[in-house]
């Protein structure tokens, strides 16, 4: 068990060179509240009477607040007719590498904007930004996934009226990014030869919420002696409703068919 | 693997509720969990246990429904329970993504005084 990675529990987190500090302060009715930013708004101050044992029936989303935040977003794309994906895998499948070379072969086709996630550093906004793109860099600081406000917050620093497709690259975890909707369109879950075959069974979470499969680094099926139709029977098991791509980023091998999917989605959005 | 940050905002949010409500304890917190939330039962059991003192939930019973995963099957129009990870519809075998219940991460109910 993690008892490091302070899910739901955002430390300050800087999108560019941005620091967006959240605090928190409890009203005088309890009511605990964190906020991004100062703000004016009003709280309700509701009271009752206290009766013995009286059961609250509220079958409320322990992470309503994320999901709320992702509605916002996911309506302010729909109004842009912005085509969103999130990209999740586990750390190292080759997200940045397939992100790199999928801006490369969509230019002139798509006008594409990024937002990345990770724990520290801008490594993979610099690599990202060799392809002309508008890239935005966020620093989780401790948290091991995105959430729906911190893109919210790194959407202000595109202009996303001039894009087609927006991509997020998400924290490398195939845990809690799964539980955490940003607003997406299409949820993109990689899978890289070198990770063996039974991933999808390992993670049945993520990867029964992913749209799209894509399976990566086919160039070296051979050396990490890959079972592919063992691996495609898995995924299939685990997200049967999941559009499957097997490609190569660094020799561009299935790359046609992969982005020829997004560009007919984006003619869908 | 996130269940300390998830008790954490459960917590929170039950905290506030009694408040709200004019109670200053909870007797009892009952949970829902599917079985694709993410959430292990046992981890949030042991969050509950590590995270409660201090909280207006210290004595308070804790309680997880669990609910399996659910799919809708649109060739027999009839719901199946995706039982280990199988997402076939067991009369016509045609696998289905249309998952109706099972990713619930919800505070269900709380009993307070």
């Amino acid at each position: 068990m993690c008892q490091e990675c302070g899910c739901s529990k955002p430390g300050p987190y800087q999108v560019g060179d941005r620091k967006v500090e959240s605090h928190t302060h409890t009203l005088p009715d309890g009511m605990v509240l964190t906020h991004a930013h100062d703000h004016g708004s009003a709280h309700g101050h509701a009271h009752g009477h206290a009766h013995p044992h009286q059961i609250l029936n509220l079958n409320t989303g322990i992470l309503s607040a994320n999901d709320r935040a992702a509605e916002q977003n996911r309506g302010a794309f729909k109004a842009l007719n912005l085509l969103v994906l999130n990209v999740v895998s586990s750390p190292g499948a080759g997200k940045t590498a397939l992100l790199t070379k999928t801006l490369n072969e969509l230019k002139g086709r798509l006008r594409c904007g990024v937002i990345v996630g990770d724990l520290a550093t801008d490594n993979d906004a610099a690599r990202l930004r060799t392809t002309g793109a508008p890239v935005v860099q966020i620093a989780t600081g401790t948290l091991c996934h995105l959430e729906a406000g911190m893109v919210a917050e790194a959407m202000k620093q595109l202009d996303l009226r001039a894009l087609d497709l927006l991509i997020i690259e998400n924290v490398g975890n195939l845990v809690c990014p799964a539980s955490f909707d940003l607003g997406e369109a299409l949820r993109v879950v990689l899978h890289s030869v070198t990770e063996g075959e039974d991933k999808p069974l390992k993670y049945p979470p993520m990867f029964h919420s992913a749209d799209a499969v894509v399976v990566t680094k086919t160039d070296m099926s051979a050396a990490a002696g890959f079972d592919r139709e063992l691996a495609l029977k898995n995924i299939r098991q685990a997200a049967p409703h999941a559009e499957v791509f097997e490609l190569s980023s660094r020799t561009g091998d299935g790359m046609k068919v992969w982005c020829d999917y997004l560009i007919a989605r984006k003619a869908k959005s | 693997m996130h269940e300390f940050g998830i008790m954490e905002s459960a917590l929170a949010l039950a905290e506030k509720n009694t408040r709200t409500a004019g109670a200053t304890q909870i007797h009892r917190l009952k949970v829902r969990v599917g079985k694709l939330s993410g959430v292990v039962p046992e981890a949030l059991r042991f969050a509950f246990a590590a995270l409660k003192a201090n909280t207006l939930a210290a004595a308070a019973e804790f309680e997880i429904e669990e609910v399996p995963a659910v799919c809708w099957c649109a060739a027999c129009a009839a719901e199946f329970e995706a039982k280990n990870l199988n997402y076939e519809c067991p009369r016509c075998h045609q696998p289905s993504g249309d998952l109706r219940r099972g990713k619930e991460m919800d505070l269900a109910s709380l009993e307070i005084s």
